[in-house]
């Protein structure tokens, strides 16, 4: 049972969402121009970062509901899979591969990152704006996880539901609830 | 030198907020409504527990705008938010503040870390589900602040007379309404 009231129908963030509207609408904003608006990285390469950060802070919810939409956009769960294991040896272009060492620095503290880890990430062709978007998807999700884990959610272990939601996040985005 | 070009009269986040204005929207929307709108803790006490977070997280930059913002809120009173950092079990705040900044502390080490004790022992000091909810966020969110200031190496200014008149200013006008200073003008909605 979740630390507060939340609606008890509801998974994960979307319980959270409705019990707050008012945190609600600039997180989902954030969240939407982070991960779906336009961008050099696409958004499996953004769900991709979502995904391995929430891995790496252990949130059930989140990593498996952006890993849906990741393998959604990527057209399957093997490479998520890859990835949250073992990034450095998955099948993913050297430059995603140098930001997502950088996104697992910021996971544990953003004193970590160093000026070798963005010189390598651009050697391997990122720009600013790939690295600002980098560092603050996984700050960001730093934010989510701990939110979600913090109020002690319903995370229902329910690979359909996960599924349907990552398709929904995949072709809407944020702004609007997938319920 | 931060890791990105971002432009140098702008210190700490404002920096990274100038450089990418598209996301700094919903991130001063955010601090806004968590820390200044209409709500029962006040918003020095929502102040304390960003900069208690973010001294626990050791943000330079985030611990002393937040902690100089609590304390124009809290009459000047910048020796009780030093010793929130450092002892808050012995600062005169009040006992629900006492649990609440603990349930903050445990969301700073991992959401996990919560425990059902933790919130019962703070909703029998008074503390409601709005004030146990927002407590969780605001320690969250300040993981986010705090890594997104540090992560990108943003210029953080030792001058404690610079972080005093910058909280004065945002503890009166709020955090949407001085990003306008630096963030250019929004689009206008139709």
């Amino acid at each position: 049972m979740a630390h507060i009231a939340l609606p008890e129908d509801m998974p994960g963030i979307s319980s959270a969402f409705a019990f707050r509207p008012e945190t609600a609408k600039p997180m989902r904003e954030l969240a939407h121009v982070l991960l779906h608006e336009h961008n050099s990285l696409t958004p499996g390469e953004r769900e991709l970062i979502a995904t391995y950060v929430s891995s790496q802070n252990d949130c059930y919810f989140c990593q498996t509901s952006h890993g849906a939409a990741a393998a959604c956009h990527l057209g399957g769960d093997e490479v998520v899979r890859l990835v949250k294991a073992d990034y450095e040896s998955a099948p993913v272009s050297p430059k995603l591969k140098a930001l997502l060492a950088i996104a697992g620095k910021v996971q544990c503290d953003g004193k970590l990152v160093t000026a070798e880890d963005v010189e390598r990430a651009r050697r391997e062709g990122a720009s600013d704006v790939e690295i600002h978007d980098t560092v603050l998807i996984a700050a960001a999700f730093c934010m989510y996880n701990r939110y979600v884990d913090g109020l002690d959610t319903w995370q229902p272990r329910e690979n359909g539901m996960y599924a349907q939601m990552g398709q929904h996040l995949a072709e809407h985005g944020y702004l609007k609830s997938s319920r | 030198m931060p890791h990105i070009p971002l432009p140098e009269s702008q210190p700490g986040i404002r920096g990274a907020m100038s450089f990418r204005p598209e996301t700094a929207r919903p991130l001063n929307d955010l601090v806004e409504v968590l820390l200044r709108a209409p709500n029962s803790l006040s918003p020095g006490e929502r102040e304390l527990i960003a900069t208690y977070v973010s001294y626990l997280n050791d943000c330079h930059y985030c611990q002393s705008i937040h902690g100089a913002v609590a304390a124009a809120h809290l009459d000047g009173d910048e020796e009780l938010v030093r010793r929130v950092k450092t002892d808050f079990q012995y600062a005169s705040i009040s006992e629900k503040m006492k649990a609440l900044l603990v349930i903050a502390s445990k969301v700073q080490c991992g959401g996990k870390h919560v425990t059902t004790e933790d919130v019962v022992h703070a909703r029998n000091l008074g503390a409601t589900d709005v004030e146990i909810h927002d407590t969780v966020l605001i320690a969250a969110a300040f993981c986010m602040y705090n890594r997104y200031v540090d992560g990108l190496a943003t210029v953080q200014p030792r001058d404690e007379a610079m972080y005093r008149e910058r909280g004065k200013m945002v503890a009166r006008d709020g955090y949407v309404n001085v990003s306008k200073t630096y963030l250019p003008a929004e689009p206008e909605k139709r």
